[in-house]
């Protein structure tokens, strides 16, 4: 059986920098697994500007970004980093064997010292969100429908409506309107939008596409092909109010309600989840509780900025290598992490004293204006922060140094005036 | 009287923007960004265009491109009508040149992605 130090499950922008932060560190073998025929990810499809504005320092669209990452994976020695592209891994185990599938080779098992799980994340479907009606044709994922027009060239409607004001709805209200759709509206369940303002600005204001908050769809009319939707207005429990209903004639609806972790071959393993992020727990280097798997990118948790996967992926390849060199210390030690008032989750979970610096990362559970972030080390406040606004739709980042941390609980909260 | 939201940072400052006599006057910006990006989004807004060009012989049948500059937001339409004109034959290197100076806006349309031909 073939030995690697370390297998990579993923090509996207986590797996591949999870791959160059390992080869920095000097290990013998990696492997990269992909199951499409080119590394990048969901990248390519993500044709429009705005990538890489944190690390390069300008806006790149999607495939650029891939192209700066995919060159620097190739300046690394090919004797050291394998990739298989068009290649589906079957099942790992807890000995980190490695089970494949690809058309040259079959079936195949081989066996790693380490695995990282850069598989990403998948999008909420309409059997996520319970909406009522018939199930006609021309109704597709945002992100499905992104991919046939970017990636194969077809346009899957004319008259659109969007549920769902996540980013790739409104990539694609743009990108339709640009190619001769009718974008009739955008509506989001919630108070506000769950999308960046820069594309709630550039993508639907731009193109006087009306966007109706606190609004879902309540019946899909149309047997065999969409017809009509119709959405209403909801109250604070979610409840239609009746008489706010809107009538649409459409023939596409894109739904863009939601990106879930996409983590089937840890399920397997029964690796433990945490509820909010619906990514596996981690520890402060990016380790599952399974000793030698590792998680990062969108299958760990959901991303707004690819820069911020790219960062995740190179910390846990580099965590990765040094626990193949065994140059990780068993650490006793344990720092809970607890999301407290505001906080809709905490990442990593568990962290531990002398660790060197701990980038916690976190997501508020609805907007914020002017507010302090506390953090606290049983029950002793070790840092404030404080902001001028939060956004769910924005991820945050905190860096302590672990140094001054001490066995036990450490909770971050957002206190108010 | 304007109203927009400033993209200058994610904050996402809710601007007014005024004509007056002595010129553009913005409320409700929190920093100089702000008032600036308030007054340019009015006098001359511009975006950077992305879409996607037909290929033949291709690895992939469809080129991801951009303008190599931000263009007028007024002929975004007149340029993706040049860019659904095009029909170009693999192999295409990113950061090549598929319209020169589209429509005298001093931007060119470039691939962003490379594709190999079919045979590679």
């Amino acid at each position: 059986m073939k030995q690697y130090d370390l297998i990579i499950i993923g090509g996207g922008s986590a797996g591949i920098a999870s791959a160059i932060g390992a080869y920095n560190e000097h290990i013998e073998s990696i492997l990269i697994i992909e199951k499409d025929k080119y590394l990048g990810g969901i990248l390519n499809q993500c044709i429009h500007n705005g990538f890489g504005l944190h690390t390069f320092k300008e806006e790149l669209t999607g495939p650029e970004y891939a192209n700066r990452y995919i060159e620097k994976l190739n300046t690394c020695d090919k004797n050291v980093i394998e990739c298989k592209m068009e290649t589906f891994v079957v099942s790992i185990t807890r000995d980190k064997l490695c089970t494949y599938t690809n058309a040259l080779e079959g079936y195949v098992t081989v066996k790693a010292k380490a695995i990282i799980m850069a598989t990403g994340c998948s999008e909420k479907t309409r059997g996520n969100i319970e909406t009522q009606g018939y199930r006609p044709k021309g109704i597709y994922t945002a992100g499905l429908a992104q991919k046939y027009l970017n990636i194969d060239g077809f346009l899957v409607g004319k008259k659109v409506f969007i549920l769902g004001s996540g980013d790739i709805g409104l990539i694609m209200a743009r990108r339709m309107t640009l190619e001769g759709a009718k974008v009739l509206g955008v509506a989001e369940i919630m108070p506000y939008s769950n999308g960046l303002n820069r594309n709630i600005v550039q993508c639907l204001n731009d193109y006087n596409i009306p966007l109706y908050l606190h609004h879902t769809v309540r019946e899909i009319i149309g047997k065999d092909s969409l017809k009509q939707i119709i959405i209403s207005e909801v109250d604070d429990n979610f409840n239609f109010i009746e008489g706010t209903d809107k009538t649409f004639d459409v023939d596409t609806l894109l739904l863009s309600v939601g990106l879930i972790p996409s983590n089937p071959l840890l399920k397997q393993l029964q690796v433990k989840f945490n509820p909010k992020t619906k990514g596996p727990e981690v520890d402060a280097n990016y380790q599952t509780s399974i000793e030698g798997i590792f998680a990062c990118g969108n299958s760990l948790h959901v991303h707004d900025l690819v820069d911020y996967v790219s960062l995740e992926g190179e910390t846990a390849g580099k965590k990765a290598a040094l626990y193949i060199k065994n140059q990780i210390k068993n650490q006793n030690n344990k720092v809970q992490l607890v999301p407290l008032n505001g906080i809709s989750y905490l990442l990593p979970q568990i962290c531990y004293p002398l660790n060197g610096k701990l980038d916690i990362k976190f997501r508020v559970k609805e907007p914020y204006g002017q507010c302090k972030i506390i953090i606290k080390n049983n029950d002793n406040i070790i840092k404030t922060i404080n902001k001028m606004y939060l956004l769910p739709a924005e991820m945050e980042n905190i860096i302590i140094d672990s140094d001054i941390l001490t066995e036990g609980k450490l909770s971050v909260e957002v206190e108010t005036k | 009287m304007k109203e927009l939201i400033c993209i200058i940072c994610p904050r996402g400052c809710h601007l007014k923007v005024f004509e007056t006599a002595e010129g553009f006057k913005v409320e409700g910006y929190s920093c100089k960004r702000g008032e600036k990006y308030g007054i340019t989004e009015i006098l001359n807004p511009e975006r950077v265009l992305t879409s996607t060009i037909k290929v033949i012989n291709g690895k992939l049948s469809r080129v991801p491109v951009r303008s190599s500059n931000p263009i007028p937001k007024n002929l975004i339409f007149d340029v993706m009508k040049e860019i659904n004109k095009v029909i170009i034959t693999a192999p295409i290197q990113i950061n090549d040149v598929i319209i020169k100076n589209v429509l005298n806006t001093n931007s060119d349309i470039i691939a962003t992605r490379t594709i190999l031909k079919n045979d590679d």
